[in-house]
């Protein structure tokens, strides 16, 4: 399934937009997306493997959050992940955990 | 009301009575008055609004601008900055003609050139805890133009606890964001980011960039959102969050839902007063009242010492290198910075810094200054580099700005 990735992360996909990976559901798609692109883990988790309370993620239009299964969730090919971190003028959100 | 395909009725404005028009306003505003979604009554709504501005930067900008065009009858501005040169890449309410003055003052100068008929109302100030509610109240709509998220979070806050709706925009390089938070009905802010991000670490010096034109694009949206709650047309923004890419130039709309469970507008609150922002995002107050834009930024102060790390200043350096002392100056800033000015400083960026420390490893007990752009990147480096066992380092406080001002004016800034 495609991952459409927001500019503040881009640089740790090598500048793509948007990335192919598989998976059956959300959570598949976001390892397969982590493992191939290591620096996104810290970016898009804590330490504790919980996704970072300011990225929300939605399935096609969908906030994950209020899907049934949540990041169990199937899906097919053709659905999208996007990943929405807040951003607030200068700053985004996911630049500032830069170092940390 | 109308219905929306995902339940969110438009809200309504309370009914007052409607102020006249001129005829001076008929034929100023009558391509408005032709069109059957306006009209006179329309119109008559437009000049009875009052729509509060909070900020009169990038996105304030145009938002304002058009409000004004548009024919809406009070427009606050809240804003307690002053014009900078580097505005005017973006931020068009402003001209050469206002740098150095007040934000809220030149902004008057614009709206009143475009449109004599409108009530401009100043308010100089930060908007606060202690004073956004009694603000709020004037108002009918607010449009929030901040780039910090203390003030986001205040906006939202204020906004559900007065009942007013938040037209919200954001920007971030390329990319923006509108939505049209705190009604009745729909969600707000926090049931899309319950929590801030982490305080800001790295102050926005090299993210800060944004392509003009953005917030253009969005202040825009903003102020067609305005005037469509004033005028109870359209579907607006509730329940959705239009994302815009500007470079791709597109444009897609995300559901939004209304949390039950959210602290401010949920059906059980817990936050039913304003509460201290700066401590929510964990920023520290910033010590001198600064530009509403760089208020997240974590004030690297002229201190001997902050966070085990010793601050050099500019003329400091400059005497040591003069002396020829054996100082290795690192600069630490992205590679498109250093073609705009350079101290001529070996380059590894921030972020690049953990990998390549083995390349600085024949400074290890060497003294090591670090600079950026302003002090705050170099900070962060500096505490890198010595917890990786770098003995000597100082940050420049300052960093290349202050080398500009105080020891090389012929340098740009940036």
């Amino acid at each position: 399934m495609k991952i459409n990735i927001p500019t503040p992360l881009r640089a740790y996909t090598g500048g793509q937009q948007t990335v192919t990976v598989p998976g059956a559901t959300v959570a598949e798609a976001l390892q397969a997306l982590t493992a191939a692109y290591a620096d996104l883990r810290n970016h898009l988790y804590t330490p504790e493997g919980k996704l970072r309370s300011f990225v929300n993620l939605y399935l096609n239009d969908d906030d994950i959050r209020y899907l049934p299964q949540k990041e169990s969730t199937p899906v097919e090919e053709s659905d999208e992940l996007t990943i929405i971190p807040s951003i607030a003028g200068g700053v985004a959100a996911i630049c500032n955990l830069f170092c940390s | 009301m109308r219905a929306e395909d995902n339940e969110m009725a438009t809200p309504t404005l309370p009914e007052i009575e409607l102020p006249t028009l001129s005829n001076e306003e008929i034929l100023r505003y009558s391509r408005h008055l032709i069109l059957p979604e306006v009209g006179m009554e329309g119109q008559q709504k437009l000049k009875a609004a009052k729509v509060l501005c909070v900020g009169t930067g990038g996105l304030g900008a145009p938002l304002a601008l058009y409000l004004a065009a548009a024919g809406v009858g009070t427009l606050g501005l809240v804003d307690f900055d002053t014009v900078d040169a580097s505005n005017l890449q973006r931020q068009i309410i402003h001209s050469t003609a206002t740098v150095g003055k007040l934000k809220v003052d030149s902004a008057e100068i614009m709206l009143k050139g475009l449109n004599p008929y409108m009530n401009v109302v100043k308010h100089n100030t930060m908007l606060t805890s202690a004073n956004a509610l009694e603000i709020f109240r004037d108002y009918d709509i607010i449009a929030d133009g901040t780039d910090n998220f203390q003030t986001r979070y205040l906006v939202n806050d204020a906004c559900v606890l007065t009942g007013k709706p938040n037209a919200y925009g954001s920007i971030f390089r390329f990319e923006g964001q509108a939505s049209v938070f705190a009604t009745e009905a729909g969600p707000c802010y926090r049931c899309l980011y319950p929590e801030p991000p982490p305080p800001g670490l790295v102050p926005s010096c090299a993210e800060g960039g944004v392509l003009g034109i953005l917030p253009g694009l969005v202040g825009v949206i903003q102020a067609t959102e305005v005037i469509k709650l004033i005028l109870g047309i359209g579907e607006t923004l509730v329940g959705r969050l239009l994302l815009v890419d500007a470079l791709t130039m597109h444009f897609r709309t995300l559901k939004l839902r209304k949390n039950p469970d959210c602290p401010v507008c949920g059906t059980h609150p817990t936050v039913t007063a304003l509460i201290d922002y700066d401590q929510f995002c964990g920023i520290e107050k910033p010590k001198t009242v600064g530009p509403l834009e760089v208020a997240q930024n974590k004030n690297v102060a002229d201190l001997p010492v902050v966070d085990g790390i010793p601050q050099i200043s500019v003329q400091e350096l400059k005497r040591r290198l003069d002396a020829h002392e054996d100082i290795f100056v690192l600069d630490v800033r992205e590679p498109h910075e250093a073609k705009i000015v350079t101290l001529g400083a070996p380059l590894i960026p921030l972020g690049d810094l953990p990998k390549r420390l083995d390349e600085l490893a024949p400074q290890r007990d060497r003294e090591i200054v670090v600079h950026c752009k302003s002090g705050g990147r170099s900070q962060k480096a500096a505490q890198l580099l010595k917890n990786a066992g770098f003995t000597h380092v100082e940050n420049l406080a300052g960093g290349i700005l202050a080398w500009a001002d105080k020891i090389d004016p012929t340098m740009p800034k940036y």
